[in-house]
């Protein structure tokens, strides 16, 4: 337990500051009422969602956790079910594998919510396009607020797209 | 000419690692599988493919590793009779590769016991095959209702739980059916597939030196290793052309940093999955560290897109070598901290010891491979049985275990990573000087190529032919998860179901490598 506890006092705090809003990635005029923006943002539950991704996407956004970046301090984390969420976070080209599971999860977010698009594949299909395997885009299954690129995108620049979209 | 311990003439394959071919009858499959078994060669890979446009019908594919090497075995079929003996009741790993060969090129293994269909959901019907060369890779099929029946397990007391495809975590998408009576899981089987994107369909559309961007995405987490096996498989392909030394070690070095990040990751989760977030914490502090290093002395977090078929894309300056080797050096020592506080936690050890176990003889069986199978007594690792360059004079020490638990994993995890790092020491300090990067030859067409590397998770293979005008007439590409996921089903039995995630997370399977 010593040796623990002294691991974590040497290892101080590594928490850096939250990136700034980016209102160019935003695809859809913001849904959200003022009054339900404030509370969100303070309390912001996010359901993840990978649609097809080759899981580069994955281990940004576990990144975001990590102490670095640190989602939860700013009221946002994780959830384990739709029903719970807020948010969609969607990776990936959606596989038309996925695309049934998709549709049903965006469908079972109780209203109001909002859906980010994570990396290349999320916004345009990436390097796997459109196939008769691949839908492409998120956009093109679910409809999608913020966008973000990147292949994969920065911990930051995820973060950056989660704010935008509760921004006003 | 090689294979003479299983009895049979195969022309060698230019490329790094020793790798043969040779073409059988159908006929003749059943009886050299069974021999190769006898001789302790293990099953690497099995796929289909269509000849014809060049003349031929379809045909079966098998990579099966020896001693001396890699042997792919072509097994041609008739087109109107594209039929083979199937090998799962040999080998058990060929049971769902069988399944899926069947759903994307319609070549049947007779006498498989399993007919279900493994890659195909809906997306298509059950007489489209879409891997056919007639097949147009735009060609949307109405999405069809997905059926899929479940092994049921029944008695007092027994149900079901059903997990997936979206997961509680962030994970990857997949389907688990829990046959479990309490706590006690009786049973698990899995449903992959959801993740199909049509990847080895994309990579006809390409020529040899695009492919290499999408290898480098067929999962995400094992970039660098793929990316190297597709490489690999190009250089063989044009010829045999050897990337030059200081390129070779620069993959080295990817590949170790790559197997650090990913091993940094999962110790980390592996102490969170056990109520220790204090480990998450830790460990993701040091991943992260790591990763922005890889960015600011390669350019990319994952270094994805850097090794290329002729070399790599960018080099290392002596500067930054030593930026590097300091990190390396604090990571060391923290992991060595930190291994110490896992070593001595009770509360951890007692959720990792004797949980999940794969027994030896199990891992044999199924072919259990990788780090997972090095932790239950498989002494396997191509980076020590091929030694190739940059491995060659490295003298990498096998990280191994033999109690095949969850513990066991961690400790083989913890045991390769402070390998890696020395490995990397030993690659910087040795790095030779002069180009990164060899101009490629032309491919012919139907020339072939072998790519081979171990990854952090296992190995990982890439079989390429050329078609015409450098363009890919069939990328097959490997992942280690063919093997494993299989053996996950067998880990859990009598475990109870909240260790699920620690069982899982041990292992880290690849769903995107896995459902191409």
């Amino acid at each position: 337990m010593y040796q623990l506890l002294k691991q974590i006092a040497k290892t101080g705090i590594k928490t850096e500051a939250a990136p700034r809003t980016d209102e160019t990635l935003r695809l859809l005029q913001q849904r959200l009422q003022e009054g339900i923006l404030n509370y969100l943002g303070r309390a912001l539950a996010i359901r993840h969602v990978d649609a097809g991704s080759c899981n580069g996407c994955e281990l940004e956004i576990h990144a975001t956790n990590s102490p670095y970046y640190n989602l939860e301090r700013l009221g946002i984390k994780f959830v384990a079910s739709p029903r719970h969420a807020d948010m969609l976070l969607v990776t990936g080209p959606v596989s038309r594998h996925m695309e049934t599971a998709l549709k049903r999860t965006y469908q079972a977010t109780p209203d109001p919510k909002l859906v980010v698009a994570i990396g290349d594949c999320g916004c345009n299909g990436g390097i796997f396009g459109e196939n008769y395997a691949s839908c492409g885009s998120v956009a093109n299954v679910i409809p999608v607020d913020v966008a973000v690129p990147g292949c994969p995108p920065s911990p930051l620049a995820i973060m950056q797209g989660i704010l935008t979209a509760i921004s006003k | 000419m090689g294979f003479k311990e299983l009895g049979i003439n195969a022309m060698p394959l230019p490329g790094a690692m020793p790798a043969f071919r040779a073409s059988i009858d159908a006929g003749e499959l059943r009886a050299l599988c069974e021999k190769s078994r006898s001789q302790k060669a293990r099953l690497v890979a099995l796929w289909g493919s269509d000849e014809i446009p060049r003349g031929g019908g379809y045909a079966l594919h098998l990579a099966l590793a020896a001693p001396s090497g890699l042997l792919w075995l072509t097994v041609p079929l008739a087109r109107e009779q594209a039929r083979y003996p199937g090998i799962a009741d040999i080998y058990s790993s060929a049971d769902r590769m069988q399944r899926a060969a069947y759903d994307l090129f319609g070549i049947y293994a007779l006498d498989n016991h399993d007919r279900r269909k493994w890659l195909r959901h809906g997306a298509w019907p059950s007489d489209v095959f879409p891997l056919r060369k007639e097949f147009n890779i735009a060609t949307r099929s109405a999405a069809k209702e997905d059926q899929y029946p479940f092994i049921k397990v029944e008695g007092e007391g027994v149900h079901e739980i059903p997990v997936g495809p979206v997961h509680a975590g962030t994970i990857e998408p997949g389907h688990f059916r829990f046959s479990i009576v309490g706590e006690k899981i009786l049973r698990l089987e899995e449903r992959l597939g959801y993740k199909h994107k049509g990847i080895e369909k994309r990579f006809e559309t390409m020529t040899l030196e695009e492919g290499a961007r999408l290898a480098g995405r067929i999962s995400g987490d094992s970039t660098v290793a793929y990316a190297w096996a597709y490489a690999m498989a190009v250089e063989g392909i044009t010829g045999g052309i050897e990337p030059p030394r200081r390129a070779l070690a620069l993959r080295g070095i990817l590949l170790e940093l790559e197997r650090i990040a990913n091993h940094l990751g999962d110790l980390g989760y592996l102490g969170n999955d056990v109520g220790l977030s204090f480990g998450f914490f830790q460990f993701w502090r040091l991943k992260e560290d790591l990763l922005r290093l890889n960015a600011r002395l390669f350019g990319h977090r994952y270094l994805m897109d850097l090794i290329v078929p002729g070399g790599v894309a960018r080099d290392l300056s002596l500067p930054d070598a030593d930026l590097l080797l300091n990190q390396l050096e604090k990571i060391r020592v923290d992991v060595a901290t930190l291994k110490s506080i896992y070593d001595e936690h009770a509360g951890a050890q007692d959720r990792f010891i004797m949980t999940g176990k794969v027994s030896s003889e199990l891992a044999e069986k199924m072919g259990l491979t990788g780090f997972a199978g090095r932790a239950s007594g498989i002494f396997r690792d191509l980076r020590i049985d091929y030694s190739i360059p940059p491995y060659q004079e490295l003298g990498v020490q096998l990280a191994s275990h033999t109690r095949g638990d969850v513990a066991a994993r961690v400790s083989v995890r913890f045991d390769e990573l402070a390998e890696s790092i020395r490995l990397i020491h030993t690659l910087v300090r040795q790095l030779p000087s002069g180009e990164i990067r060899a101009p490629l030859a032309e491919a012919a067409s139907g020339a072939a190529g072998i790519g081979w590397v171990e990854g952090w998770r296992g190995e990982i293979l890439i079989a390429l032919e050329a078609g015409e005008d450098n363009s890919v007439h069939r990328c097959h590409a490997h992942d280690p998860s063919w093997q494993n996921w299989p053996v996950l089903q067998h880990a859990v039995i009598g475990n109870i179901v909240p260790d699920f995630p620690l069982i899982n997370k041990s292992f880290n399977l690849s769903y995107s490598g896995h459902d191409l």
